[in-house]
């Protein structure tokens, strides 16, 4: 093989120089063409981010809305799916706006600038790395749109609807954005301190987690909680949604490391071990303490374990999975009782238990399991990087929360945040979007 | 003439529906229909937390017999329905004023 590559070699050169005089004017622009070349995106990596960011809106719509909407009431579905899709939208059209400025444009530590306001500046040939900025910021947006829309679980069956956008969008302009600047954006002030946040532990889950629980505080309980409530009204609903989050996971973990890489292939290995061992683990528990193992409590120990290792899906390996999913499935359990029964705060579907304390136990834990003594790749030390880890999740963590009851406290004297007694009793589909979701005739 | 209304387990119908058609009973109107009496409802747990369910889902199936038929009836539904657990449920027997057949004007007995 060798020799028949060399003569095809010594042929082509004995004929350079005839081209090279025949056609010295195209030589030079077949350079030109080189230059701009090497200032092109990287096909590979463009294909897979471009599938990745299919797979993470994949997660939101419809894989989120139904998982939220199976654990409602019969009365009260299409509203959550109503949330979802509407937040879905608002979420894009703001992130092209002023979003992606704030996350993304060159600025200070704290904020980016407004030189992207309305995507000022990018054309086809812009880049971010090697994939076309379009690219990154599709992926991005899609991000913006699965956290506040992880929120939803937090006050279904009884906030207004209009109180959900105006809290929405304000959230996305003060914590959302904001934080994935200091945490992702080069020059952010988290970024530049190396914090280990992969995939949005602390950027999706804390910030959605801390914000679900005290708009839940604020919002109030169901009517008839924790005494006389509701059983979900689709279990099997949950599961077709479930499933769909755990598929598009692998878009958002995987795809995060924004190219086609070795280390995308041990991203998505270790998303998914994590997420089967926390899936076992909550049934086991159920089982031991209920004696029945059920549907709901295993794929909400699914999302525990994709939530929890989502932070550190790419420092760890497959021991430092297992160990993360086993975590996962014992605490977030636990966790759930504590906040419906200890703290009494009626944040329905458990966003903060599920989502808020796998991805903040996940973020200080990749500390630990990212190392090479549990297998992990991490090249920090051990204690340096969890004091990095939980500066950042308290400063996270505290603005959230500030945040969050500002925002409350604008929606309390605008568009008010709860439905009356009677609408939440016979359900917002018909109250708040006039609609039925099964009609039986 | 007597209206028997019987509240029976769902998973009995196709039981008492064959019963009933053995004692020479050809007409029934079936509904779900949902209830408690001493059973009083179940426990459903999710993610931990306890959920109540006051009312179980029942059949009801009401027939009008004959009164010569009645009480042959009602120990067919017994007995069909019957699995000694609570919650079998239970059989009321109406008397029944007049009954009409809408096709042909048929009155009283003729026209069940």
């Amino acid at each position: 093989m060798k020799n028949t590559y060399r003569y095809i070699l010594l042929l082509l050169l004995s004929l350079a120089p005839a081209v090279l005089f025949s056609q010295s004017v195209e030589l030079v622009e077949v350079t030109e063409q080189v230059v701009e070349v090497t200032a092109t995106a990287d096909s590979g990596n463009t294909a897979w981010m471009l599938t990745a960011t299919v797979l993470v809106l994949f997660m939101t719509l419809p894989g989120l809305a139904l998982f939220y909407g199976g654990l409602v009431r019969a009365q009260n579905v299409l509203s959550v799916l109503m949330h979802c899709f509407a937040i879905a939208c608002l979420a894009s059209v703001m992130w092209v706006t002023v979003l992606y400025s704030i996350a993304f444009a060159d600025g200070c530590g704290w904020a980016g600038g407004l030189s992207k306001l309305g995507l000022q500046g990018i054309g086809l040939e812009s880049l971010t790395g090697d994939i076309p900025e379009t690219v990154f910021v599709m992926f991005q947006m899609t991000f913006a749109i699965i956290t506040p829309g992880l929120i939803v679980g937090a006050f279904v069956e009884r906030m207004k609807f209009s109180a959900i956008l105006l809290f929405t969008g304000l959230w996305l302009v003060l914590v959302y954005a904001p934080v994935t600047h200091w945490v992702w954006a080069e020059g952010g002030w988290l970024f530049e301190r190396d914090t280990i946040d992969l995939a949005g532990g602390i950027v999706v889950h804390a910030t959605a987690g801390i914000s679900a629980l005290l708009l839940a505080y604020f919002v109030g309980p169901r009517e008839g909680f924790p005494k006389k409530l509701h059983v979900p009204h689709s279990p099997g609903m949950v599961m077709i949604g479930a499933s769909m989050l755990w598929v598009g996971w692998f878009g958002f973990n995987a795809g995060s490391q924004l190219a086609a890489s070795e280390s995308a292939g041990m991203t998505m290995l270790v998303t998914h071990i994590s997420a089967a061992v926390a899936s076992l683990t909550w049934m086991t528990i159920e089982w031991i303490k209920t004696g029945k193992p059920g549907l709901v409590g295993i794929v909400t120990g699914m999302v525990a374990g994709l939530a929890t290792i989502t932070p550190a899906s790419g420092q760890v390996g497959p021991l430092g999975a297992v160990l993360l999913g086993l975590l996962a499935g014992i605490v977030c359990y636990f966790m759930c009782g504590i906040v419906k029964e200890k703290l009494k705060i009626d944040d329905t579907l458990d966003v903060f238990a599920v989502h808020g304390v796998g991805g903040i136990m996940g973020t200080v834990l990749v500390a630990v399991f990212g190392t090479a003594t549990f297998g992990g790749f991490g090249t920090f030390n051990m204690g340096e990087q969890l004091m990095t880890q939980l500066i950042a999740l308290a400063v996270v963590i505290g603005w959230s929360a500030i945040a969050t009851v500002l925002i409350v406290f604008v929606c309390k004297k605008t568009t008010g945040l709860r439905v009356d007694e009677e609408v939440e009793f016979t359900g917002l589909d018909q109250a708040e979007h006039g609609e039925t979701a099964y009609h039986f005739e | 003439m007597k209206l028997i209304k019987a509240i029976i387990k769902p998973f009995k119908l196709e039981d008492v529906k064959e019963a009933l058609s053995e004692v020479g009973i050809d007409g029934m109107t079936v509904s779900e229909v949902k209830g408690f009496g001493r059973q009083k409802g179940h426990t459903e747990i999710y993610r931990g937390s306890e959920y109540t369910v006051d009312f179980l889902p029942k059949t009801m199936i009401e027939t009008v017999v004959g009164d010569d038929i009645a009480e042959k009836a009602v120990q067919a539904i017994v007995d069909a329905a019957k699995t000694g657990k609570i919650g079998d449920g239970k059989v009321f027997v109406i008397p029944v004023e007049s009954a009409v057949r809408i096709r042909t004007d048929e009155e009283g007995q003729e026209a069940l």
